[in-house]
């Protein structure tokens, strides 16, 4: 601007004013943005009594994004005869009006013509789904359960939650689990999220949760992302990581990958898949090496540091650029501009979780955040972006195999006394801990589970190794799904609850920062649908359990919640309703109602520990768990792409979406001699794939991505390994061995098959049977005639 | 020179397409998006860049200037509408006079589309419907002194040179701050007509 010779330009001659009742702008400024506050998220507001006149009547109704656990505000747009039609910004604390793609097109799925609305049953696999009435399938749910448990124990029935519900209704998945059904066997989908940062937190900090919110990001001077496709994953979340970078921080990009974000970084460390804690076990080194380390914090606040310091330092930076396969002055220059900074973070998700040493990789970062005294204050600190809507609050209330609501352990007799104390139960009665989800599916395998409701997953795409999957379970004599759409999984059920989506009930999410935030019914469920909590407690009812499951809707299961949860680290009993309608969100612990919430922890220098030190551990790299060979030389990675959400089940189904990313790829470096679009095949040890080849240089040439959100037979699960963390029992999707090679013909590579069910439309359908692959890392192609359904 | 206008930071860009889906809810469109997604260096980068109307100022609109029904309207503001739908005659003038590539023309109907800076928000003093979603902030309506108080040290430009004619726009982009150049060069030179080398 400054070579421009005349005096205007666009706003220089703008009447500061403007034209007649603008809003105010919505400024990225760090003062207004602590979380809970209202300064942003009254600032705009939608004069919906001013527009849409051809939608007289209309009402917007304030809720959250179903999809990522950023929790965007928006409003869906109901009208005259109730129904959700579509969506419009809100200005809400997190947000700030963004939207990504998937938020846009949510509203799509409310009524789309592909809902369950009646119940599916068929009393064996070789039969058709019928519809029938809910006494039936409620009944023969109802049977099959009794018959399995009396035959095989109490143990041979499990039931596999997910982290999309309501906090509401997973706190219901785990008190009907052991309740109801008295089975120790219950897990959910998030153990295949952010369980490694959450077992991480807990041994490190006494508590699993992010320790900062996301608007300490613009506060920062070095922001440290690991392991996260944060454009594509969290893209709402650039505009706080561009907000820092306008302020000067430093950009530090970990990932195999030149992604969105890691393209702008200042320094991007593309390592080898794998070898995270080797990575921040030498930036470690390095800081210890050259004095960085904040010692009188270390003293005061830590224990075991002496051990992690002397395990750091058996990894040089000569030796660790070996094990990553990155310039070892790379690892110093991390080591000197993270410890150097006078605030720093560091934001991590599933590319470090996602291994069978996920616990570990995720212990170094705080290691490294604590040696050099960055946690707890504004703009420094630690968190973890979680994959799924209520990936935080989903784990919380008791959906996991070892843990009871508030956290509380199952194996522990006072936490275990405290429940049975709420729920009205003996303490003999309550079962002990039981498996994880991967686990729970070799017991599948092995038929020591012989029956299984899923409420609202797809494990048929969403875990590894797809034919232990599938062989898991095709060997349940009984398997019940609760949907609102026929996923690949519900596909192979004996019975399928049709169930409402996000907008058809009232509910609590926790997102990524542990902020509590409160997503408002929109429409009536289309007629024949229930919502998974009137089923969890139709079912218990029909158990004899219906004295604990007296719930008439939401907000009774929720207060029962805050009482089950009172006196703990997760501690919810001050989160109302109202509240939660009075404020952007409420972060917990929340002990009583007039306490404002805890968005930053540690501030006090504190941890949850009963020593209020963090516990720091010393880590041993390892090699991934499928090792190279010959045969084998390369790594497969996966991921996700912006367009989709995990499954696919529901972002599969929308137009725009479809078209966006209607098929998965296989990104490889130019140096194999692919030319974009070519099939290549990529084989592992579980399998074989083909999939149109996207040949760019923002990918490591030792390395293949593919995303993960389609079935087979373009599943990126088919070729990924059942391997899990020990600790955590997260699969170790990030890494395995693989070859790639020319497919030869172009038929080779199938078109993703539709949904038994689909109603197809035409523009979906031209993207589906489309032969070209993606033309860019993200999977889009041009967007001209990328028109809703 | 309107008071508050989009403007266009590629540097920001994450491809992500909100502004493509966003544009589409927009009422104004009635479900068709008016928005080009471009990926600049496909092969080698995952660089983007949204392409929206640019609102020409000067000369005014080439598009509304070649078409030959008086079908675009230019608002007193500075916005540069679509097609006037009982004018038009789908005849694409538009098309070939754009600069920027952006009009389309929808050939079953014979119409013009193209992005109206959504006139039915912008009008009630809200962003358009693409810069209010965009999660990135690459697209960002405002003015020039908001978007520089939120990006310190911002520069932006407006007018943009096509061979000899220079085209200044109502839409501004953001450009590198250590590589301010004035008027930015547009679209591709021509080095070649019927074979005949033609460079000057």
């Amino acid at each position: 601007m400054t070579a421009d010779p005349r005096p205007a330009h666009p706003g220089a001659t703008a009447d500061p004013a403007g034209p007649s009742g603008r809003r105010a702008a919505v400024p990225l400024d760090p003062s207004l943005a602590p979380p809970g506050t209202r300064a942003f998220r009254d600032a705009g507001g939608i004069p919906a009594d001013q527009w849409h006149a051809d939608q007289n009547g209309e009402t917007l109704v304030p809720t959250h994004c179903c999809f990522c656990g950023i929790q965007c505000g928006m409003y869906l747009r109901v009208n005259r005869a109730g129904k959700v039609f579509g969506v419009e910004p809100r200005n809400h604390d997190i947000n700030r009006m963004r939207l990504c793609p998937k938020g846009i097109n949510a509203y799509q799925q409310v009524n789309h013509p592909d809902r369950l609305t009646a119940p599916l049953m068929r009393r064996s696999r070789d039969e058709e789904f019928a519809e029938v009435s809910w006494d039936e399938a409620l009944d023969f749910t109802v049977s099959e359960i009794r018959r399995i448990q009396e035959m095989y124990g109490k143990d041979a029935f499990g039931l596999l939650g997910g982290a999309s519900l309501f906090s509401e209704k997973t706190y219901l998945v785990g008190k009907f689990a052991r309740v109801a059904l008295k089975t120790k066997h219950v897990d959910y989908n998030g153990r295949l999220c952010m369980v490694s940062a959450a077992g991480a937190n807990k041994l490190a900090f006494g508590i699993d949760r992010a320790g900062n919110p996301f608007s300490d990001i613009l506060l920062t001077d070095c922001l440290l992302i690991a392991g996260s496709n944060l454009g594509e994953c969290f893209p709402v979340l650039t505009q706080y990581v561009w907000g820092a970078r306008d302020r000067g921080a430093t950009l530090i990009v970990i990932d195999p990958r030149e992604t969105a974000v890691a393209r702008t970084a200042d320094i991007h460390v593309a390592l080898k898949p794998g070898t995270d804690s080797a990575f921040f076990n030498s930036v470690l080194a390095v800081i210890v090496e050259e004095g960085l380390t904040d010692e009188a914090y270390l003293a005061e606040h830590t224990t075991g540091w002496e051990e992690v310091k002397a395990k750091a330092a058996a990894y040089p930076p000569s030796r660790a650029a070996g094990i990553c396969g990155v310039p070892a002055e790379q690892i110093v220059q991390v080591a000197r501009t993270f410890a150097r900074a006078p605030k720093a973070m560091a934001w991590h998700a599933r590319g470090i979780e996602h291994h069978s040493q996920g616990v570990e990789n995720c212990l170094t970062v705080i290691n490294l955040c604590a040696a050099t005294g960055h946690i707890g204050k504004p703009g420094a600190g630690y968190g973890t972006l979680t994959g799924q809507g209520n990936g935080q609050g989903g784990r919380e209330h008791g959906q996991k195999a070892d843990l009871l609501p508030g956290g509380r352990s199952i194996l522990n007799e006072e936490h275990r006394r405290q429940i049975c104390e709420v729920w009205g139960i003996e303490e003999s009665e309550l079962p002990t801990a039981g498996t994880s989800m991967m686990e729970m599916v070799w017991q599948m395998q092995r038929r020591e589970i012989r029956g299984l409701i899923g409420i609202c997953n797809n494990p048929f795409v969403s875990l590894p190794n797809y034919r232990v999957v599938k062989e898991g379970y095709d060997a349940i004599e009984f398997h019940a799904q609760f949907d609102f759409f026929l996923s690949e999984t519900a596909a192979n059920a004996h019975v399928v609850f049709p169930v409402t989506t996000w907008a058809e009930d009232d509910g609590v999410m926790a997102n990524a920062e542990a902020r509590v935030v409160k997503h408002n019914k929109a429409q009536e469920p289309p007629p024949g649908v229930r919502t998974d909590t009137w089923v969890m407690c139709e079912l218990a009812r029909r158990l004899g359990a219906g004295d604990k499951f007296a719930f008439a809707d939401s907000r009774e299961v929720f207060d029962e919640l805050r009482v089950a949860s009172r006196g703990t680290v997760i501690d919810y009993y001050g989160i109302t309703y109202e509240r939660l309608e009075e404020t952007g969100g409420i972060a917990w612990p929340c002990p009583s109602t007039d306490h404002p919430g805890t968005p930053r922890l540690f501030e006090d220098g504190r941890t949850y520990h009963d020593d209020g030190r963090i516990h720091l551990q010393a880590v041993e790299w390892h090699l991934p768990v499928d090792p190279y060979s010959d045969e084998f030389p390369m790594s497969l990675t996966t991921g996700r792409t912006i367009a989709h959400f995990l499954s696919g089940n529901q972002t599969r189904r929308l137009g725009a979406l479809v078209e966006q990313s209607p098929r998965p790829w296989a990104e490889v470096h130019p140096s194999h001699g692919f030319r974009t679009g070519e099939p290549v095949r990529v084989t592992t040890r579980r399998g074989s794939e083909v999939f149109p080849a996207l040949v760019t240089e923002a990918i490591r040439p030792d390395t293949v991505f593919v995303p993960y959100h389609w079935p087979v037979p373009t599943a990126a699960n088919a070729l990924t390994i059942d391997a899990l963390d020990p600790r955590s029992k997260i699969p170790e999707y990030k890494v395995c061995a693989c070859r790639i090679e020319h497919a030869g013909e172009l038929d080779l590579v199938p078109s993703p098959p539709m949904a038994p069910g689909h109603v197809a439309y035409p523009e979906t359908q031209v993207s589906r049977t489309d032969p070209s692959p993606p033309t860019s890392p993200q999977g889009r192609g041009t967007s001209e005639g990328a028109d809703a359904p | 020179m309107m008071g508050r206008t989009i403007f266009i930071d590629p540097g920001r860009c994450i491809g992500c397409q909100a502004c493509v889906s966003a544009c589409r809810e927009c009422d104004s469109h009635r479900g068709k998006s008016m928005i080009h997604l471009d990926y600049t260096d496909e092969g080698q980068s995952v660089a983007s860049l949204p392409t929206v109307c640019m609102h020409c100022e000067d000369p005014v609109a080439p598009c509304a200037e070649v078409c030959p029904a008086d079908a675009i309207l230019v608002t007193a503001d500075g916005v540069v509408q679509q097609a006037d739908t009982t004018r038009c005659i789908g005849c694409a003038n538009c098309v070939n006079a754009c600069p920027f590539g952006v009009p389309k023309i929808d050939l079953g109907a014979k119409l013009q589309l193209k992005c109206n800076l959504c006139y039915d928000r912008t009008a009630y003093g809200l962003a358009p419907m693409c810069a209010t979603v965009c999660p990135t902030g690459a697209l960002f309506y405002g003015t020039v002194e908001e978007l520089q108080a939120e990006r310190p040290g911002v520069q932006v430009a407006d007018t943009f040179v096509f061979g000899r004619t220079e085209v200044r726009t109502g839409v501004a982009m953001v450009v590198p701050a250590d590589k301010v150049q004035w008027p930015v060069p547009g679209g591709l030179p021509v080095v070649e007509i019927n074979g005949k080398d033609v460079r000057p």
